[in-house]
């Protein structure tokens, strides 16, 4: 199988669009209907994403005048677009995409579009309500980021690596705890989830950065939110679950870990309530700060 | 009609979301819709979502007395909400003015004047039970493709098909 072929297979297929897309309805299911049970509520039938997705793809598009048009509707394509890329070149078992030195570079670079592309649709709807939360987005990416970048980068630099294979072949060791707790402590806010629900204040400024847009636009920011979630605990699974020499058994531990994962950090979210952007700003320079500055420490301690 | 168009249809029932309007109403109204989201009543088993924007709505509330000042206003946001969309009414106010009937600022007309209503939730305030049912009926509407603003849709395409 040539080069190509496998890139667009890993992309459209596997782990890519037609595998990612259910996994992430499957996990956005799950954490509604974690929310709902420890709210004491029945919840959402298990279909419940996929017919939200369907039902906007079925409706009109309302494109508010005075919005460039062609930048409104190319976002949402441009976000789909890189969190599928993005998620093609995580070594899950199977994945067809040769290694590539230096792909971690490169996923972290594609992870960072749809958060861009959020805020570009926050200004570009001429909403104010979708201004402030593509401000509050901004500021938030800047706060978070700091510790998401630090738990990867430790982990390369353990490695002696940029490249994803030697990510995972690095023998089991403090670096790895350390690092993945600095990636937990970044995760509910990479996820836009309860204390750090800031951009996504539904009652408070109405809805996220996607105020203006409906019908299909729409639906592909759902999608990619949903594969966007699938890219992130299988990322962490990847990157700090010790594999196996079966890649079956790998499959299956990666996929329980980050149900796991997304168990603990929908908890999380039932149990706080939202804070203020400055708190979060806060709480990932002080917290995120030291954890991230212990991590880098065991990496040279080692 | 095919499978997509099928699948797309029975979405419109499993997935309605929706947004409130309150245009003028005495608050009773609305304090029986937060009901529907706690855990007694949990809209989430119908797919019910409540959205702060008509541009995420299928199902437009509108409930209280029509004012004068609030009619542009109904308008307005009943053009934001993407078609196919649907109308519930809640209360006695919107279809008759209710108690508020003959006011000076109360505009004496039916909803149904402003903009096509498809399901009238009667009651003054209605329970949040009839307001479930309203919201569930709306989204069958949606589903059969006969709320008014398809069954006008529809016409209208056909129209330009015709002339």
């Amino acid at each position: 199988m040539s080069a190509v072929w496998s890139y667009l297979v890993a992309i459209a297929v596997w782990p890519g669009l037609l595998f990612a897309a259910p996994l992430g309805w499957l996990e956005l299911w799950f954490m509604r209907k974690l929310v709902a049970r420890l709210q004491g509520r029945q919840g959402p039938p298990f279909f419940q994403p996929f017919f939200d997705v369907m039902k906007l793809l079925g409706k009109e598009t309302v494109i508010p005048k005075g919005v460039n048009r062609g930048i409104f509707l190319a976002l949402p394509l441009v976000s789909l677009a890189a969190v599928t890329a993005a998620l093609a070149i995580v070594p899950l078992p199977g994945n067809p995409v040769p290694s590539l030195p230096g792909d971690i570079v490169l996923l972290l670079y594609l992870m960072e579009v749809p958060v861009l592309c959020e805020v570009l649709a926050g200004y570009v709807s001429r909403s104010i309500y979708g201004q402030v939360a593509a401000m509050r987005e901004a500021i938030l990416s800047l706060a978070y980021n700091l510790p998401f970048l630090v738990a990867i980068i430790a982990m390369a630099q353990v490695a002696g690596s940029f490249q994803m294979r030697a990510l995972q072949e690095v023998p089991y060791g403090p670096v790895h705890l350390l690092a993945a707790l600095t990636f937990l402590l970044a995760l509910p806010a990479r996820m836009k989830l309860n204390p750090f629900s800031i951009a996504n204040a539904e009652h408070e400024i109405i809805a996220d950065s996607h105020i203006e847009y409906s019908g299909p636009p729409l639906a592909l920011f759902k999608l990619s939110h949903a594969i966007e979630v699938v890219l992130l605990t299988e990322l962490f699974a990847v990157v700090f679950i010790p594999a196996t020499p079966w890649p079956p058994v790998n499959l299956v531990v990666y996929l329980v870990a980050g149900i796991l994962v997304l168990g603990g950090v929908t908890l999380l979210a039932t149990a706080t309530a939202r804070l203020r952007l400055t708190q979060a700003f806060r709480f990932y320079w002080i917290w995120g700060g030291i954890a991230s500055a212990i991590t880098m420490a065991a990496t040279l301690v080692r | 009609m095919n499978l997509i168009e099928r699948v797309i249809a029975i979405s419109r029932r499993r997935s309605p979301w929706i947004c409130r309007l309150n245009a003028g109403s005495c608050n009773g109204c609305d304090i029986e819709i937060t009901p529907l989201l706690s855990p007694r009543y949990d809209a989430e088993q119908l797919g019910i979502e409540l959205h702060g924007t008509p541009k995420h709505a299928d199902i437009v509330l509108i409930s209280g007395t029509l004012t004068l000042r609030s009619r542009q206003a109904i308008l307005d946001i009943y053009d934001q909400v993407p078609s196919p969309k649907a109308v519930v009414a809640l209360g006695s106010c919107p279809s008759s003015g209710n108690v508020f009937a003959g006011s000076p600022l109360v505009l004496s007309e039916s909803l149904d004047n402003v903009v096509p209503v498809d399901v009238w939730v009667p009651g003054c305030p209605p329970r949040p039970q009839a307001i479930l049912d309203g919201i569930a009926r709306a989204a069958q509407l949606l589903e059969d493709g006969s709320t008014k603003s398809q069954i006008q849709g529809q016409r209208q395409n056909l129209g330009g098909r015709l002339s």
